[in-house]
Parts: structure tokens; sequence; C-alpha cells
């Protein structure tokens, strides 16, 4: 349950706002530093204010992520039957959830180190894995390892995994399940009944 | 009181048997990993009522009174004592020399980190490992076996709920400090166990808010995370990736759409698990 902290903290704590050209590991070092910086400046965020730290997501995070791959990886061969319609629902209300979820998770930041591993990469490389080292008083190093992709000329996040726990992947069981019981659009009702009730939480 | 733990361990280990018994001949669920499903979501359901009732609030309690640094030394003092059979552990998987760093962990913390309460061997470069029985025998090419939720010991499987029965059999406290004379000793081991539950489940406290969130399913959340978290530890975090890498969102969207309503039960592809060798069956290919 630590590693599922560790997990939403460390989407959270993707940076934004970059030169689209820059290497993917200094991408994800210079967002992880500036939002470290804010969180450690606002004491409402600090304090577990959800909407200073949704608004914080929005900005610095989002645009560092795709959203649709990251669905289409989360729902697997299911993703072949949505339909346009289905696919910019999904996306939306999974969006929706992951950035509710990592404002909590931004909350909860205590100044643990993080260190960042070689990034192993050809020039030509289109897919990299970036790889980090959290450490933490009394237990072991957790690794966070950010899957991205170079698309159009920028980097993008399109899967994460927190001490080897895949983000897509252990979305997929839910989802998939949610599916053979309730079909695609019994999907998109339950994340959007899930967000509804966060929302007025 | 004294015999409070040998109860506790005795029932863990009865359920394991019944639930492994049970696994034998109970019908299969969506999840080829998790065999007994309605049998684990009952016990995975108990655990969280349990937690709620008892273990959640006294560990917030615990957070709200305790000032962080002293959090940490009590964190730093349980990690120690675990170390030794950290090494040990090491050694049987054939990592000689993680196990004499392990071992040098905890000697410098116990003399110079006034018996753990002080990590100065990480601030000294020498890492904090994570090791048990369950990956040992994970290292040695055991198979997990079926998923299964312990009672008040939560998730597990075959494999390492084995292991947990030695882990917990080779954890210092349960020996009792040596010290002390018998009666003390009992005393003294089960406040121990008592600080190290509040104090894990303090740690766990932001994990567990966030949990509640993330999670459509809580259940199947919580054990698609635990087995592939066990796996990554059984590779030492260098396991090959599960996830399926096939672009699914660069192809055109459905053609004909479906259009009114839900598509028709069991229809969605089902995918044949394969068998990962060391760890859970990967999910799809």
């Amino acid at each position: 349950m630590r590693i599922a902290l560790l997990f939403l903290l460390a989407f959270g704590l993707l940076p934004a706002t970059h030169a689209q050209t820059s290497a993917p590991d200094e991408l994800v070092k210079s967002v992880t530093n500036e939002v470290i910086e804010i969180i450690k400046n606002d004491k409402d965020i600090q304090a577990g204010d959800p909407r200073k730290a949704a608004a914080l997501v929005q900005e610095k995070v989002l645009p560092h992520f795709n959203f649709t791959r990251m669905t289409a990886l989360a729902m697997g061969p299911s993703w072949r039957k949505a339909t346009p319609d289905q696919r910019a629902a999904l996306v939306d209300q999974f969006r929706t959830l992951l950035v509710r979820t990592y404002s909590t998770a931004l909350t909860s930041y205590r100044n643990q180190v993080i260190d960042y591993k070689p990034l192993r990469m050809q020039p030509e490389d289109t897919e990299v894995t970036v790889r980090s080292l959290v450490r933490q008083p009394g237990a072991q190093a957790v690794n966070i390892d950010y899957s991205m992709e170079k698309r159009d000329g920028g980097w993008k996040v399109y899967d994460m995994s927190v001490g080897g726990v895949s983000l897509v992947t252990t979305y997929r069981d839910t989802f998939n399940t949610e599916v053979r019981n309730a079909g695609i659009d019994g999907l998109i009702k339950t994340l959007s009944d899930k967000n509804r009730q966060l929302a007025s939480n | 009181m004294k015999n409070n733990f040998l109860q506790l361990r005795f029932c863990a280990a009865a359920s394991l048997i019944a639930l492994v018994a049970l696994s034998g001949c109970a019908t299969t669920g969506a999840d080829p990993r998790d065999p007994i499903e309605p049998v684990n979501r009952a016990v995975f359901q108990f655990n969280d009522t349990v937690d709620k009732a008892v273990l959640k609030p006294v560990a917030q309690g615990y957070r709200a009174i305790l000032p962080g640094p002293v959090r940490t030394g009590v964190t730093n003092f349980f990690a120690n004592l675990r170390d030794p059979w950290i090494a040990l552990n090491q050694i049987l998987q054939g990592k000689i020399e993680e196990g004499a760093t392990d071992f040098m962990r905890f000697v410098t913390n116990t003399t110079f980190g006034l018996a753990g309460i002080f990590d100065v061997a990480s601030e000294g470069g020498m890492e904090k490992h994570d090791e048990d029985f369950g990956q040992t025998l994970g290292v040695w090419g055991l198979d997990t076996g079926p998923y299964l939720v312990l009672p008040i010991l939560g998730p597990s499987n075959v494999r390492d709920g084995a292991g947990r029965v030695a882990d917990s059999a080779a954890y210092v406290p349960w020996e009792g400090p040596g010290w002390a004379d018998a009666g003390d000793e009992v005393a003294i081991r089960n406040s121990l166990t008592a600080v190290d539950t509040i104090q894990t489940r303090a740690g766990l406290l932001d994990a567990s808010n966030v949990l509640e969130e993330a999670a459509l399913d809580r259940y199947a959340f919580v054990r698609d995370a635990y087995l592939q978290r066990r796996r990554s530890q059984v590779y030492d975090g260098n396991a090959p990736s599960l996830r399926d890498d096939e672009d699914y969102y660069q192809e055109a969207p459905a053609a004909a759409p479906e259009a009114h309503g839900a598509e028709p039960s069991g229809k969605a592809p089902v995918v044949p698990p394969e068998t990962d060798q060391r760890g859970a069956p990967a999910r799809t290919r």
C-alpha cells in the first residue's frame, strides 16, 4: 500500500512546461522538481486541500501524459470494440479519476529524496523508460519508472510503475471484468459514478 | 495474553491450509490466478472491518501523538530487527555480497545506531534491502500458487503464505530479547509486536486514503498490485514487463458501433494467461 501511494505520488510529481525537444529524463526531473518546490511552499496543499492540488496537477502534470494511450492500454483488447464516442468518454472519465487520486497523493508528499538512474537511449529512439528511485527512512528505496513515447516531437508518459506495479496493468483487470459483466457502457458508467462520488466528498 | 500470537499464527496457518484445500474444488472465477475469489473477498471484507474498527483509528492516534522523528526512530528500530533475516535470505538466494551488506547494516545500526533507532548504515551508503522467505522460494523457482487473502495479515498467495510462517518464526521479537525472564519476555514480545503493527499501519495511512479513491474495485486493485509487486521483488526490481505493448489506440475505432446499450456480456475477448515461471501468470500478450 505504501507502494500505491508512491505510485500516485510519482505520477503527481511529474512536472510540466518544457521545451518539446528536451530529453525525456530531463523532462521528468524538471517537472518533478518544479512540483516539489510548489508543494514545499504551499501550506494549503500540505494540509490536504484537494482543489489546489488538483489545479497543480492540471497545470503542471497533465500536459505530459498521453491519456488516450494510457486508457487504451488499460482497456486492452476491449479498446478495439469501443466506438469513438465511447473512447472519448473513457479517456475523459479515466483522466478525471487519475487527477483526483494523484491530487490526493500529492498532499502527502513528505520530503522523500528522488534519485535518477542514467538513461539508456539511442538518439533515434521513440520509446524509453526513465528510471528513478525514491528513498525513504526505514525502508528499501522504491523504483519509479516512467514509460515514455516521443510523438509529434515531444515526450509524453503513457504508463508508470512504482515498485514494479504498473498503473496500466493494475487497472486492466478491473476494466476487463467490468466490460465482461456490463459492457463498455457499463464501465463508463462505473467510472463516472465513482468520479461523481469522489467529487461530492 | 500469552497465547494470543500463537493462536493468531495457528489461526493463520489453519486458514491457509483450509483455503488451499478449498482452492482444489472451488469453481473457477474470472481470474485464473484467483480461483477462490469468493472466499478471498469475504476475508478481505473481514480484514477491512477489523481495520476500520481498530487498526486504522489506533494508527491515526499514533501519528497524531508522536512527532515525525520519533516515528522514524520506531520504524528504523523494527526495520533493523529484520535485517539479519533479510541477510540470510540474500545468501539463500545466492546474493552473498548483499547478504554481507545487510548483516553489516544490522551490526552498524545496532551499535552506532543505538539499537537500530538511527539508520546510520543507510547514511553510510549501505542500502536497505527487502527480502523474505517467499521471495527466496520464488527465486528457487516455486510458482506463487493461487492468490490468498489471509485473515488480519492481508494479501498473499500459497507460496508467500508459507514464506510468512518461516519469516515470523525467524523474526527476533518472537524469540524475546533473551535478557528478560520468561514471563517478562512474553509481555515484551507482545508489546513489541503491537507497536510494530501500529507503526506499520501508520506508515500506510496516506496510501490507504489514496487507494480508497483510486480503485473502482479495491479488492481487485489490491490483488493485482500485490501480485505485480511480489513478482517484481522476486526479480529484485528487474522483472520483464507484463504490459501489453500492442498499440491498441493506433487503430481506427470499431467500424460498426454497437449503437445502443451494453454489448452482450461474455463477448469480451478472454486472453489465455501465459504462465510466468517465477511470478504470476502474464496477463496478456
